[in-house]
């Protein structure tokens, strides 16, 4: 069990670490670490692999905006229903059931505002059982998936201390 | 009259006769370098946790820049009080049994400060950090080392320790986790020395520095055994489990009357640490606990790493169950620790502090520090592993 969290923490610092070099790390050897990460695919604890990059560098992902939607729960199904059909667009990167002053928190990525703009009136805000949308866009990242964008100067260290 | 040498006769001569450490050499040979990866180096390589630095900022910012009581701030000796009870099963006072100090390093002065009469003797085990000879001298004291060794993990031997003990001896100075060895001691190896300094009177100056950084099961401070209490002086600080050196904050618990002893000492010399600093180790006691787990999860890591890379060049090392040193046996090269450390730095710019530096006993080791990031281990342990070879052909 132990063997299982130190390997999902390692591999949430660097989804493309080896087999062998966690093995090097946690003091165990490459076949069980592969047969564990195996084993944790097959469980869907781990359901993918992706890269962190500067998604400006895609130009259907340069605009990103959070909407907070607000919808009426269906007597069969609750908020699941319309969450699993929004969440089936491609547009739709994240989606969360929230508590608090609104009911689902979408993300959204595109080409550029219009394009999201678009998206949240004709599709989202049409939706039976949506109520209302609040759009917002995000101007600028400063930390993403526990990664600060912007990285600390490296201090100043004594080289050999006691 | 105004010459250096004229006036280096007014050099108190036990100050005058104490040896400059070791590592001060080794430092000024590294400076003069570039691009050295250094595994010399006794202090986290993270910086401190952005949530004590903020408390930092946020205790400059309310105007808290006054001198504190000589003890510390009430709120700090509470919450080392609460957090000393809770990790490590021993209650102290927070108004009477705990001292809060410049770094541990000025609570071990204190300590040694108040309780060493000329001539009195104490025992420490080393290879050990450099500074408790000099101190027990800069008091007038003996120093009496006891030598551990690599077929003992590197524990003190409880034996050897009796055997060192004379009327004269005062104090013992247990430093478990070890640097620079990374030894710790099991709990019959702990008992049996609590035993011994009950037997002899002894008090027992427990340096706790590295506590945190123990891998496998935390051994119990001696303060907590039976009748150990009152003979025990329980030293620690921030430095190493929260990231925190620069803020030089550490603290000593102990018996009301040694505490105010020492209290004098700190009084007349320091008057009370940094208050930005207090406040920050309060924070690192309340709220920086994950912070400082995540820390031991990576080093624990690395010196898997670091263990098994020194092992596979045929440098025999011991797997440690704390502090963030390795201390590889490097005889099979046929150097010696100074020979082996300065010729690594020459040819491969790797930086490893002798383990002569330590005390007599650490020739034929070197420390390896991982303290570093796990990228440069892996570097300086494939230059280390060339350099071994090269030596090997060479013979």
């Amino acid at each position: 069990m132990e063997l299982k969290k130190q390997i999902l923490r390692l591999l949430a610092e660097d989804g493309r670490m080896s087999a062998r070099d966690m093995a090097e790390r946690l003091d165990s050897d490459e076949k069980t670490i592969a047969d564990m990460i195996e084993q944790l695919e097959r469980d869907k604890v781990i359901f993918g692999y992706c890269a962190m990059f500067d998604e400006t560098e895609l130009p259907e992902n340069a605009v990103k905006a959070i909407i907070e939607v607000k919808i009426r729960p269906e007597r069969d199904g609750g908020f699941d229903k319309i969450a699993r059909r929004l969440s089936r667009f491609p547009q739709v990167s994240s989606l969360y059931l929230m508590s608090g002053g609104f009911d689902l928190m979408v993300e959204v990525k595109g080409r550029n505002l219009n394009e999201v703009a678009m998206f949240v009136s004709s599709k989202l805000a049409t939706i039976d059982g949506v109520l209302s949308t609040a759009t917002h866009f995000l101007l600028k990242k400063y930390k993403e998936a526990g990664k600060l964008l912007q990285e600390e100067e490296p201090h100043e260290r004594l080289q050999v201390t006691p | 009259m105004n010459d250096s040498k004229s006036l280096r006769k007014h050099i108190a001569p036990h100050i005058a006769e104490l040896p400059k450490s070791g590592i001060r050499d080794f430092f000024e040979l590294v400076n003069t370098m570039d691009d050295v990866i250094s595994l010399g180096i006794g202090e986290p390589d993270f910086v401190t946790p952005w949530t004590i630095r903020e408390a930092a900022i946020y205790s400059i910012e309310k105007g808290r820049t006054s001198y504190t009581s000589n003890l510390g701030t009430m709120s700090l000796r509470k919450a080392i009080c609460d957090y000393v009870n809770r990790e490590y099963h021993i209650s102290y006072c927070p108004k009477n049994e705990c001292i809060v100090c410049v770094g541990v390093s000025e609570a071990f002065d204190l300590a040694i400060r108040a309780i060493t009469s000329p001539g009195d003797e104490i025992i420490y085990h080393e290879p050990c950090y450099v500074s408790y000879a000099a101190e027990i001298r800069m008091s007038h004291g003996v120093p009496v080392p006891v030598s551990t060794y690599e077929k003992n993990h590197f524990a003190l031997d409880p034996e050897d320790l009796e055997r060192a003990v004379t009327p004269k001896t005062k104090a013992i100075i247990l430093n478990f986790p070890c640097n620079p060895t990374g030894a710790t001691l099991t709990m019959e190896q702990t008992e049996r020395i609590a035993e011994i300094a009950r037997k002899h009177d002894l008090l027992v100056l427990a340096d706790h520095i590295y506590s945190e950084l123990t891998y496998g099961e935390k051994t119990p401070s001696i303060a907590s055994l039976p009748g150990m209490k009152e003979r025990t002086i329980f030293l620690h600080g921030f430095s190493k489990a929260f990231a925190m050196t620069g803020f030089r904050i550490g603290y000593a618990c102990g018996p009301a009357d040694v505490i105010d002893a020492m209290m004098k000492v700190h009084q007349y010399s320091m008057l009370c640490a940094s208050i930005t600093a207090q406040d920050a180790a309060e924070e690192a006691l309340r709220n920086g606990e994950n912070a400082m787990l995540a820390m031991k999860n990576e080093y624990a890591n690395r010196r898997n790493v670091i263990v098994s890379r020194l092992n596979g060049m045929g440098l025999p090392c011991l797997k440690p169950e704390g502090s963030f040193y390795v201390f590889p046996n490097i005889t099979s090269t046929g150097m010696s620790s100074k020979d082996f450390a300065v010729n690594l730095l020459n040819r491969k710019k790797v930086a490893v502090v002798p383990g002569s530096a330590f005390g007599t006993c650490g020739e034929g080791y070197v420390r390896c520090s991982y303290a570093t990031s796990l990228e440069g281990i892996r570097t300086a342990m494939d230059r280390m592993e060339e350099f071994v070879k090269e030596v090997r052909g060479e013979k």
